[in-house]
C-alpha cells in the first residue's frame, strides 16, 4: 500500500487490529522431512521485518510457504487477518495482490521488457488502459532509479538494476507487503547498501511492510525493525526481537554467534 | 482487509471558470477509480484546483490521476493547484513527471534495405561459426583418435542410450506407419494394371533409399537435435561451460564429441531398424488389404534390393545423424544465457537440422544418381 494522509507507516487501516502478517504454528517439510515446526510469529504493518539465520536454516523455506509457492503440512499464515493458508484459489488470487515478491535472482520474464515486465501484473488485475498502465510503468520504474529503461530487457541490465526491476515489478500493483529473497545476493558491498536505501525510501514514501530473507549483517543492523532468527537444529524460531539487542544481550550463543560473526569474544 | 474499503471518488465543485475537484475515499490501483474525462465531463475550467477529503488509503493510481490532471491543464493552458494534496503524492507526481520526459521511445523498425542487409551479415557470420565449429569438431576427433584414452566414453555411452535405445519406440512407429502408408498410396495405382505384388519393390526401394534414413533423421532432428541444444544451452546460462573453459577443457571434447559419435553411431542403426519397420509395415497392407502372403510380399522384395540399397541407407543416415549433432551442440553453444535463449536455441537447432538433412539429401539424390549407386 502506497501511503494515506496520515503518516505512511502509521497509517489508520482498515485492518489495522491485525497484524500484517500473522503465522501460526506453521510446520513446513520436504516429504517426510520436516524442516521447521511449530513457528508462530506476527508482522505488524509498516514493519521492516527480517527472517536470518544460517544457511540451510529453512529461511527460503518459510518464504515459499509466506508466500504460496508451497502448502505448509500444518498451521495457518493469514495475511491481514484473512486466512491465506486453507483458502480456496479465488480467495488465494485475492490475497495474492496484497504482496509482491522480490526473488533473489530477480526471475524478471526474460523474454519481455522491463515495461512489460512491469505491466504485467497491471493487465492481469486492473482496469487501467494501456497509456494509464505505461504511466504507472514509468512512475514505478522511476521509484526504483530505472527511469528510462522501459525497453531494456533483463539481459542487457547488470545484477543491481535486474533486482532493482524486480523490485519495481513487485511493486506494480502497490502491495501492503512486500518478501525480499536474499536482495543482496551476488551484489557488491556499494550496490546492497544502495539497494537498503531504496527499500528504507519505498518504506517511508509508501508505508509498505517489508519482510526480508537474508544473511546480510550490514543490512539486517541497517534496516531490521525486528528480526527472527531460525535455527537448522532446532528446527524453528531461537530468537526474535531487535539486532542491536539480540547481538549485545542474547541468551543464546547461536543468536549472539550469527550476529557477530563469531567474533565475539568467549 | 478490503470490507471497510470506501470507493474512491473524484467529487467536483465547478465555480465559475475555476473546477475543485475533491478526491476522497480508498484510492486502489486493483480496483475500480473514477477517470478524469468522466470527472471533467464537458466542461473547459480555466483553473483545476485538486483537494483531498475523507482520503483515506491511497496508491499509485492516485498519482496518475493527478499526473493526468496536470496534463490536461497544460495541454488546456489552464492553471492547476495541487497544493492540498499530501506531500508524499505530490513528490511522486513530480516524479513521474520527471521520468516521463526521460522515456525515450521505443522504435525498434528498420528499413527494407538495411533488414536485408543486416539478415544477409547475419547468415555469412553464421555460416563462418558452422564452418569453425565443424573444424574445432574435426581437430577433436583427431584428439580422439590420438588419445582414446582421454575421451569421455561413459558421456558417450549413456547419450547412446539417450538418442539411441530410448528413440527406438517412435522411430519404429513413425517408419512402420511411412510403410503402410506407402503400401497403400502404391496399390492404388498398381491394383489396376493386375501388378499389386509390386507393392513390395516399391516400398523397399522407397524406404531402404529414401524414407527410413529421412523418418530417422527428422524423428532424432526434433528428439535428440533439440535436447542437445537445451542441455548445452542450459550448461551455457548456469555458467557450467565458462567453468570448463578456465578449467583449460575445452567444452567441445568434454561436451560435443561425446555426444556427435553417440549420434552418429546410433543413428544408422536406428534407420536399419527404421527399414525393417518399413518394410514391416508394408507387409501388412499387402497381406491384409491386398492378399498378397507374407513370404511372397518378402521373396519379391529380396528380389529388388541389394546391398548398394543398403549402403545407400547407412551412408545418408551416417551423415545425418552428424549433422543433426553438430547443429544442436551448435545451437546449444550458441544461445543466449536466459531461458528465453534456451528455448530459441532448441527451436533453431530442430529448424536448422532439418534443413541441413534436406539439402544433404538433394546432395546424396544427385551424387547417387552420378555414380550410378
Amino acid at each position: 500500500m502506497i501511503g494515506s494522509t496520515d503518516t505512511a507507516a502509521t497509517s489508520r487501516a482498515p485492518g489495522a487490529a491485525s497484524p500484517a502478517i500473522g503465522v501460526d504454528d506453521l510446520e513446513c517439510r520436504y516429504g517426510d522431512t520436516v524442516v521447521l515446526s511449530k513457528v508462530s510469529f506476527a508482522v505488524k504493518e509498516g514493519e521492516l521485518f527480517f527472517v536470518i539465520g544460517g544457511s540451510g536454516c529453512g529461511k527460503s523455506t518459510l518464504l515459499r510457504h509466506l508466500i504460496g509457492l508451497k502448502k505448509p503440512a500444518q498451521g495457518t499464515v493469514r495475511y491481514f487477518g484473512e486466512n491465506f493458508t486453507n483458502e480456496d484459489l479465488a480467495a488465494r488470487r485475492n490475497l495474492l495482490k496484497t504482496f509482491g515478491v522480490l526473488y533473489q535472482n530477480a526471475a524478471l520474464w526474460s523474454s519481455m521488457t522491463l515495461r512489460e515486465n512491469v505491466a504485467l501484473p497491471l493487465e492481469l488485475y486492473t482496469t487501467l488502459n494501456r497509456r494509464e498502465r505505461d504511466e504507472i510503468v514509468t512512475l514505478k520504474l522511476a521509484q526504483v532509479g530505472l527511469a528510462g529503461y522501459e525497453e531494456f530487457y533483463p539481459s542487457e541490465l547488470s545484477g543491481g538494476m535486474r533486482k532493482r526491476a524486480g523490485l519495481a515489478r513487485a511493486l506494480s500493483l502497490d502491495p501492503r507487503i512486500v518478501f525480499f529473497d536474499e536482495p543482496s545476493a551476488g551484489l557488491d558491498p556499494v550496490t546492497s547498501r544502495k539497494l537498503d536505501e531504496l527499500v528504507l525510501q519505498i518504506r517511508e514514501t509508501l508505508g509498505t511492510t517489508m519482510v526480508i530473507v537474508s544473511h546480510e549483517l550490514a543490512s539486517i543492523f541497517a534496516l531490521a525493525d525486528r528480526v527472527i532468527m531460525l535455527d537448522h537444529e532446532a528446527r524453528g524460531i531461537i530468537a526474535e526481537g531487535r539486532p542491536r539487542d539480540l547481538a549485545d544481550r542474547s541468551d543464546d550463543p547461536r543468536v549472539r554467534e550469527f550476529l557477530t560473526r563469531g567474533e565475539e569474544k568467549a | 482487509m478490503t470490507a471497510l474499503a470506501t470507493k474512491a471518488r473524484a467529487e467536483t465543485i465547478a465555480d465559475g471558470d475555476d473546477l475543485v475537484v475533491t478526491l476522497g475515499g480508498d484510492w486502489r490501483i486493483t480496483a475500480p477509480l473514477p477517470s478524469w474525462r468522466r470527472v471533467r465531463g464537458d466542461r473547459s475550467p480555466r483553473s483545476v484546483r485538486l483537494r483531498a477529503e475523507g482520503l483515506d488509503r491511497w496508491d499509485s493510481s492516485l498519482v496518475r490521476f493527478v499526473y493526468e490532471v496536470q496534463v490536461w491543464c497544460r495541454e488546456a493552458k489552464a492553471a492547476c493547484d495541487t497544493t492540498s494534496l499530501p506531500e508524499t503524492a505530490r513528490r511522486l507526481v513530480l516524479q513521474l513527471e520527471q521520468a516521463q520526459e526521460k522515456r525515450v521511445p521505443a522504435d525498434h523498425s528498420r528499413n527494407f534495405l538495411s533488414t536485408v542487409g543486416l539478415a544477409a551479415i547475419d547468415t555469412r557470420r553464421q555460416v563462418r561459426e558452422f564452418a569453425s565449429f565443424v573444424g574445432e569438431c574435426t581437430l577433436s576427433a583427431f584428439g580422439l583418435v590420438k588419445r582414446p584414452g582421454r575421451f569421455r566414453w561413459r558421456d558417450c555411452f549413456s547419450e547412446m542410450q539417450q538418442c539411441g535405445a530410448m528413440a527406438v519406440p517412435i522411430v519404429g512407429l513413425s517408419s512402420f506407419l511411412v510403410g503402410l502408408t506407402l503400401a497403400y498410396t502404391g496399390a492404388i495405382i498398381l491394383r489396376q494394371f493386375g501388378g499389386d505384388i509390386w507393392v513390395a519393390d516399391i516400398v523397399g526401394l522407397s524406404t531402404l533409399r529414401e524414407m527410413g534414413a529421412v523418418m530417422t533423421g527428422v524423428v532424432l532432428a526434433g528428439r535428440t537435435g533439440a535436447a542437445f541444444a537445451a542441455q548445452l544451452g542450459n550448461m551455457k546460462a548456469n555458467e557450467e561451460i565458462d567453468a570448463l573453459e578456465t578449467l583449460g577443457i575445452a567444452p567441445v571434447d568434454f561436451l560435443v564429441l561425446p555426444r556427435l559419435l553417440a549420434l552418429t553411431l546410433m543413428t544408422p542403426l536406428l534407420a536399419m531398424y527404421a527399414n525393417c519397420m518399413g518394410i514391416l509395415g508394408g507387409m501388412v497392407v499387402s497381406a491384409t488389404v491386398l492378399d498378397i502372403p507374407p513370404n511372397a510380399y518378402w521373396v519379391e522384395t529380396q528380389s529388388n534390393i541389394d546391398l548398394a540399397d543398403v549402403s545407400v541407407s547407412l551412408i545418408k543416415s551416417l551423415i545425418f545423424g552428424m549433422l543433426i549433432a553438430v547443429a544442436g551442440c551448435l545451437r546449444g553453444l550458441q544461445a543466449e544465457r536466459s531461458a528465453a535463449g534456451v528455448g530459441r536455441a532448441a527451436t533453431s537447432a530442430v529448424v536448422t537440422s532439418i534443413l541441413l538433412l534436406i539439402v544433404a539429401d538433394a546432395v546424396f539424390a544427385v551424387l547417387f544418381n552420378v555414380l550410378g549407386i
